[in-house]
């Protein structure tokens, strides 16, 4: 590990946040019945698939879950251009009636979250829209609050919180960066 | 504005690089996607202003943009030019300079001769894509056929792509060259010489001059609009012959050796170019084709409209952002997340 | 009359009399009076050092256009000779296709006037060959030659009918002089706006095949043989017209050519961008045929080079490549492309060049200068071919800008410029503007 890189939650310590945060995800929803998952793309969709699958361990049924790609919502096409490749956005039903859960890595400012929310509404009326994040950093520009949070991280100016799971990295693990450079 | 892809203006394939292209195709993608959705239309290039500025008549390009321009939440204006004052002698200079005037971000333009595209894009800052310029390119018509040669075989490279007809007075054609060329495709051409521009074979295509040979070779035939003034010309001696000899047939094709695509970048002539069984047969991926349009004219406007590479780098650099200097055409916007 | 005029000390070029050493020439009374070594001055002459300048016989271009009358906005005669001058041309023939057309002696008469209003670059008007261009009723050959015209020529279009040509150049034979065309089958060139090729292929433009010019040039050639009379061919293009025409004056055939600097320099990739100031009909053509015609021109296949200068509004090429007009102004940069072109890349020498600039279309057409034999007329260029300098068309004498060669660096310049012995342009210092026209 360089110097530069800190260790927030190692693999371990992850997938026991992951597990606290499901069993409030189905306390928050009351159940399973109108729940529907949306992972934010990239990461969050990962983080979505595990926390379903630790709801239907529980539980033993099937949690509908999504994809959500914001990039066409985003606020800032101007300065920082187009993103080159645009991920999948896949949304399992009808949203309206349903209570929509959104897991996504990090919350930073709340322009992803808020871009998300802005797209939802074109899938339909969700009867209740909540927020589900692995890392809140803090530093909000809306105001937005989550409502689940595995674990909130203290960021200083030059850092930066990086999150690695698994299936896209290789391995579990959210870390604080020293870059002095930009944020995710 | 310059975007950081592919530059300010889409004037044609020949100066793209074929990883511009398979970027445009691969941002394509997701657009299918959202003209499935409920609400079609994402806020994307909310703000935008687009005029379609049409020299010339064409319903089906003029609307596929005008679907990828509203799916993408701009504002678009159509200035068609018959009845304006294009007709009543203003020149191509002054048009520029009265767009430029109001501020338009984007121009899709679309003119009987070839290069206008390109001259506008050096007199103006709004960024130009040429709706098909003369007998020059048809850039957005070349990439929606890749990306629906692509779709149906899941590759480009490798493919024998063959455009049967008149390549001589197609932009259709040389866009399509260009981009399987780049692609890596190998690219036919068939038709009579008298539809055939000098040095044809010079760009790295193969000549058939029967179109037997043409079903015999490729996996794809892309056939093009025949004018019917082209008979007036005296290019060809009738479209009763032309057909007999050129028209793609059931016929013809159940001769091929392997299962053809059938392209036509429309609006058919059927029975003169094209046969009407093959069109609605199952070989036909002409509606695909439509689809398709609207997605790549969605993908490209998206990539050309965003992006002043300086800002984003200014932004990655400063941390938190600092302000930004505003340009004639907006202000700064909050911080990437 | 003007003083006498001493030129001491230059690098004299002569090519009528082979002539190519160090001397002075003096010129008295309008004319050549001397070229030797170590001349005395006589009283009163003005006496200029050209040491390391190159003195020649006046360059002499025998295909302009000075749109006057009829496009004064544009150029004018005065304007015209004023960018002759500054090219180093003593003598230039102004093509018909003006509006109204000239093609009767009055038109001709009212140019004479003009050029001679001017007083800078002597002007010979060439007369329509049909009346109103129209190619069908032979213009008055008699009267415009008895008013001053050397040639007769329907420049800009060709002549179509094939009994008129016939019949222009029989009724030429009667007052000696040639018949000029421009050489191109309307059918085949039709809508064609450049050369028919890979290049047009690519940028989607209409082209003009080799062939129709190629078909003009066989059908005149045949013509000229019928009928004894001498056919002059206007700016030709392809490597094919270089091939017909060698063989029509192995055979004896009265046939003479000229060739643009422009055909000599650059090729249809310069339409590349669609680039209106390489729009030129004929066309530029292909690599092949530009070092045909250079190679002819050296032979003495092509006779000659002229600029086919052809001014233009300056908005008029800001167009599509489709509805700009055709041609491009030469005057002010003949000598330094084709000096560029040819004899810095070792092609000619710098009396050959000379040759085909000034004795060769002065001889065509039986014109004053082309010589610095005793007693000819005092039509003198000093040529500075030590000069490199950037084209920059605001600082023309033409009224228009329309040159391909903008921001080129080229080499070669006239310094002096002398017709009859009268100073009609001197350049400022060394690779400085030229000075505004004073009127």
């Amino acid at each position: 590990m360089s110097p530069d890189r800190t260790t927030i939650l190692d693999a371990r310590a992850l997938s026991r946040a992951l597990q606290r945060m499901a069993v409030e995800v189905l306390e928050l929803a009351r159940g399973t019945d109108d729940l529907v998952l949306i992972g934010i793309q990239r990461r969050g969709v990962e983080l979505a698939e595990r926390i379903a699958k630790l709801i239907e361990k529980e539980e033993g049924v099937i949690v509908p879950r999504g994809a959500l790609d914001i990039t066409l919502y985003r606020d800032d096409l101007e300065t920082i251009g187009p993103k080159p490749v645009i991920g999948e956005t896949r949304i399992p039903a009808d949203l309206t009636g349903k209570h929509v859960v959104i897991v996504d890595d990090v919350l930073y400012t709340g322009r992803t979250v808020r871009a998300a929310l802005d797209e939802l509404a074109d899938f339909g009326r969700p009867k209740r829209i909540s927020l589900c994040v692995l890392v809140d950093r803090g530093g909000r520009e809306l105001p937005i609050q989550p409502d689940i949070v595995g674990t909130p991280v203290k960021v200083n100016g030059g850092e930066r919180v990086d999150v690695l799971v698994e299936e896209i990295d290789g391995r579990d693990e959210v870390e604080l960066v020293k870059t002095g450079g930009g944020s995710r | 504005m310059k975007s950081a892809v592919l530059g300010k203006d889409l004037l044609g394939l020949e100066r793209l690089s074929p990883d511009q292209i398979r970027l445009v195709l691969d941002t394509a993608e997701p657009f299918k996607e959202v003209s499935e959705r409920p609400i079609k239309k994402v806020p994307a290039l909310r703000g935008k202003t687009i005029v379609n500025l049409f020299f010339e008549a064409s319903t089906r390009t003029r609307i596929s943009f005008e679907f990828a321009e509203k799916r993408l939440s701009a504002d678009t204006v159509n200035v068609a030019a018959t009845g304006s004052s294009v007709q009543k002698g203003e020149t191509l200079v002054d048009t520029a300079k009265n767009l430029e005037a109001m501020r338009i971000d984007m121009v899709v333009i679309r003119h009987p001769s070839s290069g206008v595209a390109e001259f506008l894009g050096n007199r103006i800052r709004s960024n130009v894509i040429n709706a098909g310029d003369g007998q020059h390119e048809h850039p957005t018509q070349g990439l929606l056929d890749l990306l629906t040669i692509r779709d149906k075989h899941g590759r480009i490279e490798g493919l024998k792509v063959c455009l049967v007809g008149d390549v001589l007075h197609s932009r259709v054609a040389r866009s399509n060259i260009w981009g399987l060329l780049k692609l890596g495709a190998e690219v036919g051409v068939c038709g009579p010489d008298t539809l055939m521009p000098r040095g044809i074979e010079e760009l790295g295509v193969c000549r058939f001059r029967r179109i037997e040979e043409a079903v015999e070779w490729a996996d794809v035939l892309n056939v093009l609009r025949l004018q019917l003034e082209r008979m007036e010309k005296g290019f060809i001696p009738s479209l009763r012959e032309y057909y007999r000899v050129f028209g793609v047939t059931v016929e013809r094709l159940e001769r091929a050796p392997r299962r053809l695509t059938i392209m036509h970048p429309g609006p058919m002539n059927r029975g003169v170019e094209i046969d009407s069984r093959v069109a609605d047969g199952s070989h036909s991926v002409i509606l695909d084709q439509v689809t398709n349009g609207v997605a790549v004219r969605m993908a490209v406007l998206y990539l050309l409209a965003g992006g002043r590479p300086e800002l984003a780098a200014a932004a990655k650099r400063a941390s938190p952002p600092g302000p930004l200097s505003t340009s004639w055409r907006g202000g700064t916007t909050g911080a990437p997340e | 009359m003007t003083r006498p005029i001493v030129l001491r000390g230059g690098r004299v070029i002569d090519p009528s009399r082979d002539f190519d050493q160090t001397a002075d020439v003096l010129i008295q009374d309008g004319r050549i009076a001397a070229v030797g070594v170590g001349l005395g001055a006589p009283d009163e002459a003005e006496v200029r050092d050209v040491r390391g300048g190159v003195v020649a016989p006046g360059l002499v271009d025998i295909h302009v256009h000075l749109r006057e009358p009829g496009n004064e906005d544009v150029e004018t005669i005065a304007s015209g000779t004023r960018a002759a001058a500054a090219g180093g041309f003593t003598a230039v023939c102004a093509m018909p296709n003006t509006d109204p057309v000239t093609d009767n002696q009055a038109a001709v008469g009212f140019i004479v006037r003009q050029a001679t209003l001017a007083g800078l670059t002597r002007v010979y008007p060439i007369g329509a060959i049909s009346v109103g261009q129209k190619g069908e009723q032979l213009s008055e050959f008699g009267e415009m030659v008895g008013a001053g015209a050397v040639a007769v020529s329907d420049d800009g279009k060709p002549v179509v009918s094939s009994h008129l040509m016939r019949t222009a150049l029989e009724y030429a034979r009667t007052f000696d002089i040639p018949v000029a065309d421009h050489c191109e089958e309307p059918t085949l060139a039709s809508g064609g706006v450049m050369h028919e090729g890979l290049v047009a292929a690519r940028l989607g433009l209409k082209g003009i095949p080799a062939a129709a010019e190629e078909i003009m040039v066989e059908r005149d050639i045949l013509l000229a043989q019928l009928t004894g009379a001498h056919v002059h061919l206007c700016h030709v293009s392809t490597r094919g017209s270089v091939d017909l025409i060698r063989r029509a004056k192995e055979q004896g055939i009265r046939v003479t050519a000229e060739v643009t600097p422009h055909h000599l320099a650059l090729t249809d990739g310069a339409c590349e961008g669609y680039d209106t100031h390489a729009k030129m009909n004929p066309p530029l053509r292909e690599a092949a045929d530009v070092a045909a015609l250079r190679a002819a021109l050296k032979e003495g296949v092509i006779d000659c080079v002229a600029s086919d200068h052809a001014p233009h509004a300056y908005d008029a090429k800001e167009a599509a490549f489709d509805d700009a007009p055709f041609g491009i102004i030469g005057l002010e940069t003949a000598f330094a492309v084709a000096y560029t072109e040819l004899v810095e890349s070792g092609l000619f020498t710098l009396p050959e060049l000379i040759a085909r600039m000034s004795t060769a279309p002065a001889k065509l057409l039986a014109l004053a200068g082309g010589t610095l034999g005793p007693a000819a007329p005092a039509d003198v260029v000093v040529l500075d071919v030590t000069a490199r300098w950037k084209v920059d068309p605001t600082l023309f004498f033409s009224k228009s800008r329309n040159t391909p060669f903008a921001g080129r660096t080229l080499a070669g310049r006239a310094a002096l410029t002398v017709v009859g012995g009268k100073v009609v342009h001197e350049a400022k210092a060394r690779g400085a503007p030229a000075p505004a026209p004073s009127p």
